[in-house]
């Protein structure tokens, strides 16, 4: 399969704190690959680099064969690399369907017009699809900051996903949500995905999504990955579960580690 | 071309204006002239705010639009009001995108404190320049508009009194149009949450950069039209407390609506005129009092007022 993105050798340090140590990934075209790790084991970190939010210290970042290293965020993003946040980006004091219209504006166009108006009835009708695609049409007018954390972290993936990506990068996409909305915001967030035809790369810490939802699982430990495979071979494995899950899976120790 | 609601009305006030500016008294004419006029510099203030970005060196634009008119008439032949207008705004857009490349790059009170620097900057090598009068500043060529020489005194006033109110007029519809076109809303999408504009693919420096440059180009439009109406340009125009002034009459407005800074810039005329009047040698706390009063009662100025009462008839 194609690889969209590969990362060599890549490396960040903090002074003295070593964050992500020789990360050397390859993730083909369609691949749904979670990354797992405790707190501070450079996942977030991992994704910062790959989008150009950090400056990694060494190591070079391949997308779709071309170097990305030291674009900008914007640069990435336009080069076809999204991604959602940990805690949702998005414009506070804007009602949810203004903040699509702002990402169908930035879609269309990196230099935003003058003074034709934003609020065209065209992104309004687009921006309404992607509410009722998004089950958050009840939201249209209300603020972001007057919605639930599980429809504010949909808006914001939402976003991410309006200037057709070919890769996707979520960041935590169920944090701060509730038990009972992680499936259903999950399942939401893996349609729109399918039907996009995105590779995702998702950060997150609930084994059970992991499971469900992904086809590889990279687990990350004191910014190495100490595992890559196949989800239930890499949640049987022993290091993962003395350093990573903390707990023995119910299923049996699979193959595919490497 | 279609026209909305807010357009129409603007256009409706500034003809009512205008035929009010042929009954009433040379004063009146004077104080609302100068008022507008600053009106136009603080819509540059408020651009900038909507943006997240405070200028307390706005007086910069200010003062070249007026020095371009003044040493246009003295030093170039350059005499029609329109020509000398339209240069001062040039001359700002060139000079802010060279200080936008470096100033972009700032935000918060290093975006204020360096706006300042480069306003007090340009006093200095006025205050400097005995050429163009020092400290006292000079005096602007008598102007004409397409070959027509104006009377002087009341013809000079009100000629200048309707230029001002047309070009508040257009600078109004086409500022109006700004903050709901692409570029006004993602600035304040910038000011917002620059980290999510910059994962959309766009560059907030930049939008900054563009809404810094129309924004100079506006405010040096109010300078201009001052020096006109005053006939005198002086370094005062660049000084600080000028640009604080801008600042007030911005936040005495509010951001909510473009006519808000017409408004606030004629209550800020009228209050000072009255308190210097009054109280002479404490006219600056009136002043203070009445921004207090506004911060506290109304922190989003005085346009919530009647934002209030709209949203009161709607609910």
């Amino acid at each position: 399969m194609t690889v969209i993105l590969e990362t060599k050798s890549l490396n960040k340090e903090f002074g003295a704190v070593i964050a992500a140590k020789d990360l050397d990934v390859r993730i083909s075209k369609g691949e749904i690959v979670g990354v797992i790790g405790s707190n501070g084991a450079g996942k977030t970190t991992f994704i910062n680099m790959v989008t150009g939010y950090l400056k990694p210290t060494r190591g070079e970042i391949l997308f779709n064969g071309k170097s990305i290293l030291g674009h900008s965020p914007r640069a990435i993003t336009r080069a076809g690399m999204a991604r959602s946040f940990q805690v949702a980006q998005l414009f506070p004091e804007m009602t949810v369907l203004d903040n699509l219209i702002v990402a169908l504006a930035a879609a269309e166009s990196p230099r935003p017009s003058f003074l034709s108006p934003l609020r065209s009835d065209k992104r309004i009708a687009r921006a309404e699809d992607i509410l009722r695609e998004f089950g958050v049409e009840n939201y249209r007018d209300s603020l972001v900051t007057a919605v639930p954390q599980g429809a504010r972290k949909l808006v914001d993936i939402a976003m991410a996903l309006i200037g057709n990506p070919q890769m996707l990068l979520l960041d935590e996409p169920t944090s701060g949500v509730s038990m009972d909305e992680k499936t259903g915001l999950m399942d939401t967030v893996m349609n729109a995905v399918r039907q996009h035809g995105v590779t995702v790369l998702f950060v997150e810490h609930d084994m059970d999504v992991v499971e469900r939802y992904v086809s590889r699982v990279l687990a990350f430990y004191s910014g190495e990955i100490i595992a890559d495979g196949q989800p239930s071979a890499v949640l049987a494995d022993e290091r993962v579960r003395d350093l990573v899950t903390g707990h023995r899976p119910t299923h049996k120790k699979g193959n595919g580690v490497s | 071309m279609r026209f909305d609601k807010t357009e129409i009305s603007l256009a409706a006030v500034a003809i009512a204006l205008v035929l009010f500016g042929f009954v009433s008294p040379g004063w009146l004419i004077f104080l609302l002239t100068i008022a507008f006029a600053k009106a136009l510099v603080v819509q540059g203030v408020v651009m900038q705010m909507r943006s997240g970005l405070v200028s307390f060196g706005q007086g910069l634009f200010y003062c070249i639009g007026g020095y371009t008119v003044g040493m246009g008439g003295q030093f170039f032949g350059i005499h029609d009001a329109i020509a000398a207008l339209s240069l001062g705004m040039l001359v700002a857009i060139a000079v802010a995108m060279v200080l936008g490349l470096l100033l972009t790059r700032y935000r918060d009170i290093f975006f204020a404190m360096l706006s300042l620097a480069f306003s007090m900057i340009l006093f200095g090598i006025l205050v400097k320049s005995p050429e163009l009068g020092s400290t006292d500043g000079f005096n602007v060529h008598n102007w004409t508009i397409f070959g027509w020489a104006p009377d002087g005194g009341e013809s000079s006033q009100h000629t200048v009194f309707t230029l001002t109110i047309l070009a508040g007029l257009v600078i109004a519809v086409l500022i109006h149009r700004y903050t709901k076109a692409g570029i006004g809303v993602i600035c304040e999408a910038v000011r917002e949450n620059e980290v999510r504009v910059e994962y959309l693919g766009l560059s907030p420096r930049w939008l900054l950069y563009g809404n810094y440059v129309s924004a100079a180009a506006v405010s040096a439009l109010g300078g201009g039209l001052t020096a006109l109406a005053t006939g005198h340009v002086d370094p005062e125009m660049a000084y600080w407390t000028t640009s604080g002034e801008f600042i007030f009459i911005a936040l005495l407005g509010g951001l909510g609506h473009v006519a808000a800074p017409f408004i606030a810039a004629v209550v800020f005329s009228v209050v000072r005129t009255y308190a210097i009047e009054l109280v002479p040698h404490t006219w600056q706390m009136i002043l203070g009092f009445t921004l207090l009063g506004v911060i506290v009662f109304l922190p989003k100025g005085l346009w919530s007022l009647v934002s209030r009462k709209k949203a009161g008839e709607r609910a």
